[in-house]
């Protein structure tokens, strides 16, 4: 029997691609939860550091709390002010999240997990795609016909824009190393040369990290969502599920830009001391890693006050231990090593993306807020430079190798300590101009008791 | 095969996007038909294996004039500014040069039929990993053949950007 | 900390977003950083604030007008709620007025033990305004920290007295409890803690190159304004003026102990941070100097149980954590005042915002209005 010749592409399509298909729809299923799971991460690393426990009364240790947050913000009353524009208004939280979303499918989460299967641009299309985000802040905060949300918008806007110049000029750096867009080439890149690329230029890495955290909105950089200024943003308006979807978008963001570094910067899937074989050893980490946690798990056991709780720390430690044998049994069996990459590759993937995102939220804790002009000044006037400028310098060191036959890593340590050079010039610069611009207003000679 | 239902299908959402867009009411929902549309030109693109493009047409037309376009409506009390528009033949004017553009088109597409070696159907496209890298093939004709286009265009944005800058302080300093 | 509901006021505004002249824009009086009840509305230029005007009287509940119709020792809770995040030192205010007035001292121990206490107060109200500060200004962990500190000096209080924020300590007279056994332990213990907890706050927060930026030159008050205007306390120290009740009029027992009085230089936000940062440090050695020794004796001076000053006025002013406090009682020889005229030092500081918040942005109001230190209690009364 045969099938209508469209009928048949899209068989053939489905067949060649039904791998790549079933990762797109565990992304699509599971980030939202992750992205729940994140906040809660949050909370409760939140409460750590302020002396505090964080939620613990919803599911043992507030691990359900997430699930009570979701299905509260869904069952609460769908808000739209009045003379908003419905259509705009729906539509603005969906760009953002499936903005971020999409970018995921570029992103190489394991040498064998990856939705556009090793397209040519992968890196530009992710920053690209996660760009359009922006459309859904703007959009979002003149649907809301209020006044002060525009501002909010406008302001966020502004400084996801600024910002996304210097970490895209960041990125290039790394890509020079690189040579290539293809993520998976990144990353190959890094195992052949050996190193992580964060160890040849760590000026251009320290600008995506702060660009980064610009990116998404986050403190130090959180003054458009913050409520110290008279308005909350664009997201005033926002309420119930509409809300949860900006806030998704903004994890599932942290998430995206996290992998971007992690692949550019941190040797994506690779262990550390990928091609150092006396190191090889270091393969047996991740099963050993989880099986750390599930002894912690177990040795908190004993100390939990309640029964259930006692009950739930063994599942969750006898879990574990699971989870570590799963990746253990690979590294015994011979027949089974083909999987070793994939698995591994992800946990190690993971694993340096969680240090990111913990890195994020760790900085968010310890320090204040920057003011508006204050944050556009970074920006523009030090990141961007400095990002330029380390372009060159990294460009330098390529030729130097190259063409010269300096050593690798002395030609990448001269033109880091020039660009660091030129980031202490500009700095100096700044708290120059701030202590020249606002020198204390000396009041002119004022009696005491004419006022 | 494939590749004509994937034309057909962003082929069509870029028309149908844009017959919306040039007839909505609120110019923002234009505006975000417009985004529609580019979109679908992007993913013809991408369907036409010219993947640099695609994302080119994202970043600087989506993610760069789009967005502008979109402050400047919202900043732009358009029901004030419109009400100076006065030009009451506009709509024959249109209709003028949508029947100039439509004879074009067709005398191109009979034309074109005719001419030797122009216009044939092409079955099937060539893989994608057998043609070269979009991105190194554009850099290196960029960088060496038509370097000095290249330059020229980049000190007129430069010149462009100042010129918007100094305009701009000027007003906020009147 | 949720969203900000604020009623939109008269925003006059052109017919396109950009260009509107001037704008008004009204923060409060339910605002997150408003430190209470307190209505600012805002003069913008653009981003900048041309001139501000204050609504207060969202608080008042006549606590003026109550005294005339109390017995002296009948008025002394109410005093606890002015200014409610420092009870003790309003407390120590009016009593030592009353005694003013009626010409009777406290005992020695009884003073001792006032100083210690109004010192522990000056730290929790300083640690309450570090953390709000901070939390202002973006810093989320200070506030946990200044709070799990403030803790343990509330459960000194409530082990001495009962009750831990509206606590009335002191007596017309003296003391009514006495301090409880294991009362210099704790504060001792209290004191030798503090150190190191002052030091996590220096850690996050005085050489943090972005809390400088937010404070550094922000809401400056030259010397002169602050006299003119009549700003006290760390607001007047942190521009130059080194002015402390506890040195210049020495009440209580301020004049046996050794400590320093912290002055600013600029007159800016972190120039008043530092000033209570080490107005901490310098309480911190008033108690344990104080704690060292406690006289032995009596708790309540020669007081009769119905209070009959004779005809007569006195002012009587001590330093609080936020400035000068003062209490002006006017005696008609009744056991009721004719008239008490409490005068807080954060109404008078307040007026002060108009002049320090010109020419900022609008993102420093908040720091502004946070390092007034104001408590509308005490403003509204």
């Amino acid at each position: 029997m045969t099938l209508p010749p469209s009928l048949e592409a899209i068989l053939t399509f489905l067949q060649n691609w039904w791998v790549e298909i079933v990762c797109g729809v565990v992304i699509v299923a599971v980030v939202p939860l992750i992205a729940g799971y994140v906040v809660l991460v949050e909370r409760k690393l939140m409460a750590d550091m302020q002396a505090r426990l964080g939620p613990m009364r919803v599911g043992p240790h507030g691990l359900l709390q997430p699930i009570a947050d979701a299905l509260k913000l869904l069952i609460k009353e769908d808000l739209i002010p009045d003379n908003a524009d419905k259509l705009i208004f729906w539509l603005a939280p969906v760009i953002s999240m499936v903005a971020a979303m999409t970018s995921m499918g570029a992103i190489a989460f394991g040498p064998t997990f990856q939705v556009a299967r090793d397209i040519n641009i992968g890196i530009l299309f992710v920053i690209g795609v996660s760009s359009l985000g922006l459309l859904g802040i703007i959009l979002g905060g003149w649907a809301s016909n209020s006044h002060y949300s525009i501002i909010g918008a406008i302001r966020s806007t502004a400084q996801l824009v600024s910002y996304e110049t210097a970490a895209g000029l960041a990125i290039v750096g790394a890509l020079l190393l690189a040579g290539t867009l293809r993520i998976r080439a990144i990353v190959d890149a890094q195992q052949q040369l050996g190193v992580w690329f964060i160890f040849l230029t760590p000026v251009a890495f320290f600008i995506y990290l702060v660009a980064s955290i610009a990116e998404t909105n986050r403190a130090p950089f959180d003054l458009p969502e913050a409520e110290s200024e008279l308005v909350a943003g664009y997201m005033t308006e926002y309420s119930g599920f509409r809300w949860a979807l900006y806030f998704l978008g903004e994890y599932a963001n942290m998430i995206v830009v996290g992998s971007v570094a992690t692949t550019l910067f941190l040797g994506g899937w690779l262990r550390p001391f990928p091609n150092v074989h006396w190191l090889d050893w270091l393969d047996f980490l991740p099963p050993l890693i989880i099986a750390a946690v599930g002894v912690y798990c177990v040795y908190r056991a004993g100390k939990q006050p309640a029964e259930i709780q006692i009950w739930f720390m063994w599942a969750v430690a006898l879990t574990c231990f699971a989870v570590a044998v799963i990746f253990a049994v690979p590294l015994f069996v011979t027949s089974l090593k083909f999987i070793l990459p994939g698995l591994h590759g992800a946990f190690w993937f993971l694993l340096k993306v969680s240090g990111y995102i913990y890195l994020f939220m760790w900085l968010r804790f310890t320090l204040p807020r920057y003011r508006f002009d204050q944050l556009m000044h970074l920006g523009w006037y030090i990141l961007i430079p400095l990002a330029i400028v380390n372009v060159l310098a990294i460009g330098v060191a390529m030729i130097l190798e190259s063409e010269f036959s300096w050593n690798r890593w002395f030609a990448a340590l001269l033109t880091s300590l020039f660009t660091l050079g030129v980031a202490a010039f500009l700095v100096n610069l700044y708290d120059k101009r701030t202590a020249a611009a606002s020198a204390p207003a000396t009041a002119a000679a004022r009696d005491p008791y004419a006022g | 095969m494939l590749d004509s239902i994937t034309f057909y299908f962003f082929a069509g959402v870029a028309v149908l996007s844009a017959a919306l867009m040039v007839t909505r009411h609120n110019a923002v929902h234009s505006a975000v038909l417009l985004v529609t549309t580019l979109l679908a030109t992007a993913g013809i693109f991408l369907q036409l294996r010219a993947e640099f493009i695609f994302i080119t047409q994202i970043i600087l037309y989506v993610g760069g004039i789009m967005v502008l376009f979109i402050f400047v409506i919202m900043l732009v009390r358009l029901d004030v500014a419109l009400h100076h528009i006065r030009f009451r033949l506009q709509r024959w004017v249109a209709l003028f040069v949508a029947l100039a553009l439509g004879v074009e088109i067709t005398v191109v597409f009979l034309f074109a039929r005719r001419l030797p070696g122009q216009g044939l159907l092409i079955q099937e496209p060539a893989p994608a990993d057998k043609l070269p890298p979009n991105t190194e093939e554009l850099a290196r004709s960029l960088f060496s053949s038509y370097l000095l286009p290249f330059e020229i265009a980049s000190v007129l944005l430069l010149v462009a950007m100042v010129g918007a800058v100094v305009m701009a302080k000027k007003r906020i300093d009147q | 900390m949720g969203n900000a509901l604020q009623q939109e006021d008269t925003t006059k505004k052109n017919s396109t977003l950009l260009g509107a002249d001037e704008l008004v824009i009204n923060m409060g009086p339910q605002h997150p950083s408003t430190h209470g009840v307190l209505r600012v509305k805002l003069k913008l230029d653009g981003e900048r604030v041309r001139a501000t005007e204050c609504v207060i009287g969202y608080l008042h509940r006549g606590v003026e007008k109550i005294a005339e119709h109390r017995t002296y020792q009948q008025f002394a809770p109410y005093v606890d709620r002015m200014d409610y995040v420092a009870a003790v030192s309003n407390g120590l205010g009016y009593c030592e007025t009353v005694e003013k007035l009626l010409s009777v001292e406290a005992p020695p121990r009884a003073r001792v033990i006032r100083t210690i206490l109004t010192e522990l107060q000056r730290i929790a109200s300083h640690l309450v305004w570090l953390g709000t500060h901070a939390l202002d200004i973006g810093a989320l962990t200070p506030l946990f920290y200044c709070f799990r500190e403030r803790e343990e000096i509330l459960k000194i209080f409530e082990k001495y007295c009962g009750a831990r924020l509206t606590t009335h300590a002191f007596r017309i007279g003296g003391l009514q409890y006495e301090a409880y056994d294991g009362f210099e332990k704790d504060v001792e213990r209290f004191c030798k803690n503090f150190e190191r907890r002052i030091q996590d706050y220096v850690d996050l927060l005085t050489g943090n190159s972005i809390w400088i930026g937010r404070t550094r030159n922000v809401g400056v008050l030259s010397a002169a304004d602050c006299i003119a205007l009549g700003a006290s306390g760390p607001v007047l120290r942190a521009s130059g003026v080194k002015w402390d009740l506890r040195k210049a009029q020495p009440y209580a027992a301020y004049e046996q102990y050794q400590f320093d009085i912290p002055t600013g230089t600029n007159g800016d936000t972190y120039d008043r941070y530092m000033v209570r940062m080490e107005e901490m440090r310098q309480s911190r050695l008033i108690c344990l100097q104080a704690i060292e020794k406690i006289p032995e004796g009596p708790i309540l001076g020669k007081v009769g149980k119905v209070l009959k000053p004779a005809a007569g006025e006195v002012y009587h002013s001590i330093e609080a954590p936020k400035g000068i406090l003062g209490y002006y009682i006017v005696s008609d020889g009744t056991t009721q005042p004719y008239r008490v005229r409490i005068r807080p030092p954060s109404f008078v500081n307040l007026q002060a915002l108009d002049k320090m918040v010109r020419g900022h942005l609008v993102a420093d109001v908040v720091a502004i209005i946070g390092t007034l230190d104001i408590v509308l209690g005490e403003v509204d009364r």
